[in-house]
C-alpha cells in the first residue's frame, strides 16, 4: 500500500462552549482525509471552517476528541509538538524578536544538537533557498514582511520536515507581492519535493497553488480534488458557490439518462450532468456558472439548453460585461461575458429590454442535491 | 494649548516643585548642623574625624543603624526573590489561561492593593501571635527555642504584599505579547521548559525586572507592616528612624537621610539610563 | 503529571497560579478573617482574645454606652454633641451621658483628613501633572524624575524634614523671624508642632507624588489630535479644558484618589509624629489597642470598620468610574 503523508481517519475536534451554559462548539467534524507524499494540498474555506484548527492538530498545538492522526502511516497520538516530524510556518511569522535571523534560522537545528558547523552550514543553504543570503545577522524588525515570511519558511525547511504546514501565511502581503510568492512557494515545492499542507481562505490561490483541494465548511470536508474537479464538478451548493461563482435554479430532476438528468424549473426543461446517488423526482438545484452562458441573436443549434430571455440590467467591468437575464419569472441569471472584441460593437449593447437567446452546454451545467 | 503661553501654570509649578524640595535640602543641610540639639542651624560642623562630615562618620560607626541597614536590604532581597518568582508565574497563569480558581485569584491579588496597610499588618500580626502560640505550647518550647516575630516574619508579610505589585506590572508587559513565538520554538523542538527558557522569558524579562525593582523598592521603604510584623534584632531602618524621633534627634538622622536620598537618587538615575538605553 | 499538564490548559494555569493563591489565602485571607473573627470576642486582663460571639467591640465604636437607655436615647445624644460639644467638655459631666463622643469623633477626624487631603493634593497636583504631560519629552522625563525622587525616598525620614522645618524654633519660624525683624514688624512664633495643621501638611506633603503620577499617565494619553479637533471646532482654550481634558482625565483622578485616600484613613506615623499624643486618627487607635491598650479584640472591629470604609470608598468609585492600568503606572 502506498503509504500516505498525511492520513486523517474520522478526526472530531470539540471545544467547550465559550460562555457559562453555552453547549459546546464542533470544531471539526469527523473529517477523514488523505494527502499524499510530495502534494501541494490546501484546505480552504471561510473563516471559522475548522481548516486551522485541522492544521493544528496535524501540528500538534490541538489534540483530537476522537479519531486519528497519522503522519506517513506512524498514529501520532498525544505526541507534543516538538516531537512530530513536521513544521509549520505560521500567520503572523512568529519570528523570535530578540534572535538574529541565522539564530531563527538555527532554532530548530539546535534543538536537535546538530553540530555547529553543520548549522552554520545548513542556515546558509536555507537562507539561499528563499533568496535571503547575508541577511544572517539581521534583526526581524528590519526586515519587510515579505522578508520576514521568508524567514519564517526557511526556518521550517532547514530542518527536513516529513510535512511543511503553512498557516495563511500570505494574509499580511499585499496584492502584488502575495501574488508573486504564491508563484514562489509554489516553485518552492516542487523543487525541495516535501508535502505542503498550506491553509487559506482565498479561493483563487487555492487554486492556483494546489495539486488537490479540500473545501471545508462548518467543520466538515465537503470535497476533496484537484482545482479542475472542485471547479467543474462542485458536489454540494456550498462548494459551487464558495468557488467561483455559480448561479443557482431550483427545481426537479425529472429523469436520469446515464451521466445526464433532465431538469424542470418554472416550465423550463434543462439537460445537465449530475452526480451518482440522485434519485428521478427529487427536489434539487440546478448549478451553472455565468461565464459558461452563451448569448446570442439567434437560437443556436448546439445544445438542448435555450431560452428566449429579456436583458435586465448590463455593467462593463473592464474585462467582462456582466448582464443579468431573466428566463422565467423566477428563474434569473448572470452572465459574464468576456469583451475579446472592442467595445462598442452592435449587438448587444443598449438599454435592458432587449430579448435575447440564452444557452450553456449540459456540460456546463451540474446537478446538486444538497 | 502649549505650556508657553501660561506663565501663571509655570509659576504654580514652580512653586509646588519647591514645596517638595525644600523638605529635602532642610534635610540634607542640617545633616552638617554643628549643634548636636538641631534645632537651629548653627553653622557647619567641624569636628575630628571627618570635619564637616563629622556626623556621618558617626553615623557610620553607629552599630545599630549598620544593623539595620543589614535587615533592610537581606529582608529586601528575601522577598524580592520570592514575590518576582511567585508573581511572574502567577501573572503568566492569570493572563493566558482560563482556570476555576481564576477569579478568586485576581480579587485576592487585587485586596492588598486596596486596604489600609495598617489592616494588613494587624492581621498578620494577629496570625502570627496565634500560630506562634499554639505551636509554642504544643512542642512545649522553652524561651530560647520558641518561636517568635522576628526577620523571617517580617519576609514572609513583605512577599505578601509584594507578590500583587508584581502580578500587576508582569501582567501590564504580557499583554502585548504574541503567543505564537512559543508555538514556533516547540514546533521547531523545543519542549516546555527550553520554550520558556529561551523564548519566553527573555521576551518577558522587561517586565520581571521592572516586578523585582518594584517589590525591591517596597520593601525597602515599607514602614506600617513591618511594625507590626517585626520583633526583636529585625529592625529596619525606617522603624530604627522612627525610634529615633522619639527621643534625641541628632544630625546623626540627617546623616542616614542624606545616605538615604543619595541612594535612592543614584538607583532612579540608574533605572533611567537602563530604560533609554534599551529604547 | 507530566502528560495532564500537557493537556490541559487548565491544569497548567492552576499549577502556575498555586504559589500566589496559597501565599494570599495563609497572609491575607485567613489573618482578615481571624480579625473578623477576633472582632467579636472579649479580652481577658493579661490582654488575650476571649473569642464569642458579641457585637460590644462594634456597639462600643458607635458611642452607644452603658448610660444608654434605647436608641432614642442615644441619637439624642449624637445630635446634642454636634449641635452643643460644649456641653461633653467636663469629662464628669460627660461620663454620665449615653452618647460617648470619642470613637465617632476620630472616625470623622479621619474621614476629614482623608478628604481636606485628597482636595488639596488634587489642586497642588493636577497643574503639575498637567504641565508634564503637555512638555517636550526630554523635559518630561527630567520632570518626572524630579517627581519620583521625594517618592521614593522614605516617608519616615520625610516625614522627620517637616518636624525641623515647623517646629517652634525652626526653619520656618526662624526665616519668618528674619523676614519680619527686617521688615520692622512684630512677630509671634507660629505654634505648629506638633498639630493638627502639621499633620495635614505632611500628609499632603507624604502623598502629592502618588496623586501626580496616575494623573500624568492619563493626562499624557490624550492624543494632540483631540486638542486640535476641539480648537477646529471653535473652542477657546480654557472651554477644550472644561470639556476634553477634564472629563478624559478623569480616571487618573480617580486612580490617584483611591491611591490617596485609602492610605490616610490608616494612617498612624504621620499623626503620631507630627500631630502629638492628642491628635488620635483611627490608625492611632487601632495601634494603640494592639500595642499599648492590649485590646486586639476591640482593635480588631475598629479595623474591620476601616476596611468595610475604605472598601466602600474603592468600590463606588471603581463602579462609577472603571479600574484602570493607571495604578500600575507607579
Amino acid at each position: 500500500m502506498q503509504g500516505h503523508a498525511i492520513e486523517l481517519r474520522d478526526v472530531v475536534k470539540q471545544f467547550p462552549g465559550t460562555t457559562r451554559g453555552s453547549d459546546p462548539v464542533l470544531a471539526v467534524d469527523h473529517v477523514t482525509l488523505q494527502i499524499r507524499d510530495g502534494e501541494f494540498f490546501s484546505l480552504l474555506g471561510p473563516s471559522g471552517c475548522g481548516k486551522t484548527t485541522t492544521l493544528r492538530m496535524i501540528a500538534g498545538f490541538e489534540m483530537p476528541t476522537a479519531g486519528e492522526i497519522y503522519i506517513h502511516n506512524r498514529p501520532i497520538g498525544y505526541t507534543p509538538p516538538y516531537q512530530r516530524p513536521v513544521n509549520t510556518v505560521f500567520q503572523h511569522y512568529a519570528l523570535f524578536p530578540h534572535m538574529t535571523v541565522g539564530q531563527n534560522v538555527a532554532f530548530g537545528l539546535e534543538m536537535k544538537k546538530v553540530a555547529r558547523e553543520d548549522i552554520h552550514k545548513r542556515v546558509g543553504e536555507a537562507l539561499d533557498l528563499v533568496r535571503l543570503p547575508g541577511m544572517r545577522d539581521r534583526m526581524p524588525k528590519q526586515l519587510s514582511g515579505g522578508q520576514q515570511q521568508r524567514v519564517a519558511l526557511a526556518r521550517a525547511l532547514v530542518n527536513h520536515p516529513e510535512v511543511l504546514l503553512l498557516d495563511e501565511p500570505l494574509g499580511a502581503l499585499d496584492l502584488k507581492l502575495r501574488k508573486e510568492m504564491q508563484l514562489e512557494l509554489k516553485q518552492l515545492q516542487e523543487r525541495v519535493g516535501i508535502t505542503f499542507i498550506y491553509v487559506t481562505h482565498d479561493q483563487e490561490e487555492a487554486l492556483t497553488m494546489s495539486d488537490r483541494i479540500a473545501v471545508m465548511d462548518h467543520g466538515k470536508a465537503l470535497q476533496v480534488g484537484t482545482s479542475l474537479e472542485i471547479y467543474e464538478a462542485p458536489n454540494c451548493r456550498f462548494v459551487a458557490d464558495f468557488i467561483g461563482e455559480t448561479n443557482f435554479i431550483s427545481g426537479k430532476v425529472s429523469s436520469l439518462n446515464g451521466a445526464d438528468a433532465e431538469f424542470e424549473a418554472d416550465g423550463l426543461k434543462m439537460v445537465a450532468s449530475v452526480e451518482a446517488g440522485v434519485t428521478p423526482g427529487a427536489q434539487a438545484t440546478l448549478a451553472v456558472r455565468p461565464e459558461r452562458i452563451v448569448l446570442s441573436d439567434t437560437r443556436p443549434e448546439d445544445t438542448p439548453n435555450a431560452y428566449l430571455a429579456e436583458v435586465i440590467e448590463i455593467v462593463y467591468v473592464g474585462n467582462d460585461t456582466r448582464f443579468r437575464v431573466q428566463l422565467a419569472p423566477t428563474i434569473t441569471l448572470s452572465v459574464r461575458r468576456q469583451n475579446v472584441l472592442p467595445v462598442g460593437m452592435p449587438a448587444l449593447h443598449g438599454p435592458g429590454g432587449k430579448r435575447v437567446w440564452v444557452s450553456w452546454h449540459p456540460g456546463s451545467a451540474r446537478v446538486l442535491v444538497s | 494649548m502649549s505650556n508657553r503661553r501660561s506663565p501663571l501654570l509655570r509659576l504654580f509649578v514652580l512653586l509646588v516643585f519647591g514645596f517638595m524640595y525644600i523638605p529635602i535640602i532642610v534635610l540634607i543641610v542640617f545633616a552638617f548642623n554643628s549643634s548636636r540639639l538641631n534645632v537651629m542651624f548653627e553653622g557647619v560642623v567641624n569636628r575630628e574625624p571627618c570635619g564637616p562630615f563629622y556626623w556621618f562618620c558617626v553615623l557610620f560607626g553607629n552599630k545599630a543603624a549598620l544593623l539595620a541597614a543589614g535587615n533592610t536590604l537581606k529582608i529586601a532581597l528575601a522577598s524580592t526573590v520570592v514575590s518576582t518568582v511567585i508573581g511572574t508565574m502567577a501573572a503568566l497563569a492569570l493572563q493566558r489561561y482560563r482556570f476555576r480558581a481564576r477569579a478568586f485569584s485576581e480579587v485576592s491579588l487585587y485586596i492588598p492593593i486596596i486596604i489600609p496597610e495598617i489592616v494588613m499588618g494587624i492581621s498578620i500580626l494577629v496570625l502570627f501571635t496565634q500560630i506562634f502560640r499554639i505551636v509554642n505550647s504544643a512542642l512545649a518550647l522553652g524561651p530560647d527555642q520558641r518561636l517568635g516575630l522576628g526577620l523571617g516574619t517580617v519576609i514572609l508579610a513583605h512577599i505578601a504584599f509584594s507578590i500583587p505589585f508584581v502580578v500587576l506590572t508582569v501582567r501590564a508587559r504580557l499583554h502585548g505579547f504574541d503567543a505564537s513565538v512559543e508555538e514556533a520554538a516547540m514546533d521547531l523542538g523545543a519542549n516546555e521548559w527550553t520554550t520558556f527558557r529561551r523564548v519566553t522569558l527573555p521576551l518577558i524579562m522587561p517586565g520581571v525586572l521592572s516586578g523585582a525593582l518594584l517589590a525591591f523598592t517596597l520593601s525597602l521603604d515599607d514602614f506600617i507592616i513591618t511594625f507590626f510584623t517585626t520583633g526583636p534584632g529585625a529592625t529596619t531602618l525606617p522603624i530604627y528612624v522612627y525610634g529615633l524621633l522619639r527621643r534625641i534627634i541628632t544630625p546623626e538622622v540627617n546623616a542616614l537621610s542624606t545616605v538615604w536620598i543619595a541612594v535612592v537618587l543614584t538607583a532612579l538615575l540608574v533605572s533611567q539610563r537602563l530604560r533609554s538605553q534599551r529604547a | 503529571m507530566l502528560k495532564r499538564l500537557r493537556e490541559s490548559k487548565s491544569f497548567r494555569g492552576t499549577l502556575l497560579a498555586s504559589p500566589a493563591m496559597l501565599w494570599m489565602i495563609i497572609l491575607l485571607i485567613i489573618p482578615l478573617v481571624l480579625i473578623l473573627i477576633t472582632s467579636f470576642g472579649g479580652r481577658d486582663p493579661d490582654g488575650n482574645v476571649i473569642y464569642g460571639f458579641k457585637l460590644d467591640n462594634y456597639i462600643r465604636l458607635t458611642g452607644y454606652t452603658e448610660n444608654c437607655t434605647g436608641i432614642g436615647d442615644y441619637f439624642g445624644g449624637l445630635i446634642e454633641a454636634i449641635a452643643n460639644p460644649a456641653a461633653y467638655e467636663d469629662i464628669q459631666v460627660a461620663a454620665t451621658k449615653c452618647f460617648d463622643p470619642l470613637y465617632l469623633q476620630i472616625l470623622w477626624r479621619s474621614i476629614l483628613l482623608a478628604f481636606e487631603t485628597t482636595l488639596i493634593v488634587i489642586l497642588l497636583g493636577y497643574p503639575l501633572a498637567y504641565y508634564i504631560a503637555r512638555s517636550s519629552a526630554r523635559r518630561r522625563n527630567t520632570l518626572l524624575f524630579l517627581v519620583l525622587v521625594p517618592l521614593w525616598t522614605n516617608f519616615v525620614i520625610r516625614v522627620y524634614a517637616w518636624i525641623i522645618i515647623l517646629r517652634g524654633q525652626g526653619v520656618l519660624n526662624s526665616v519668618l523671624v528674619t523676614l519680619t525683624s527686617l521688615l520692622g514688624l512684630p512677630f509671634q512664633p507660629l505654634d505648629l508642632y506638633p498639630s493638627p495643621g502639621a499633620v495635614l501638611v505632611g500628609m499632603v506633603y507624604e502623598f502629592l507624588p502618588f496623586m501626580i503620577l496616575p494623573m500624568y499617565t492619563t493626562l499624557e494619553k490624550i492624543a494632540p489630535s483631540m486638542y486640535e479637533a476641539a480648537a477646529d471646532l471653535g473652542a477657546r482654550p480654557f472651554r477644550t479644558f472644561l470639556r476634553v481634558t477634564l472629563p478624559l482625565s478623569m480616571p487618573g483622578v480617580v486612580a490617584g484618589t483611591i491611591l490617596v485616600f485609602v492610605p490616610v484613613m490608616g494612617t498612624f506615623v504621620v499623626s503620631d509624629i507630627l500631630g502629638g499624643k492628642n491628635l488620635v486618627l483611627v490608625g492611632n487607635l487601632i495601634q494603640r489597642q494592639f500595642l499599648d491598650a492590649r485590646d486586639p479584640a476591640f482593635g480588631s472591629a475598629a479595623s474591620i470598620i476601616l476596611m468595610a470604609m475604605t472598601l466602600a470608598v474603592t468600590v463606588y468609585y471603581t463602579r462609577r468610574f472603571g479600574f484602570g492600568e493607571e495604578i500600575a503606572s507607579a
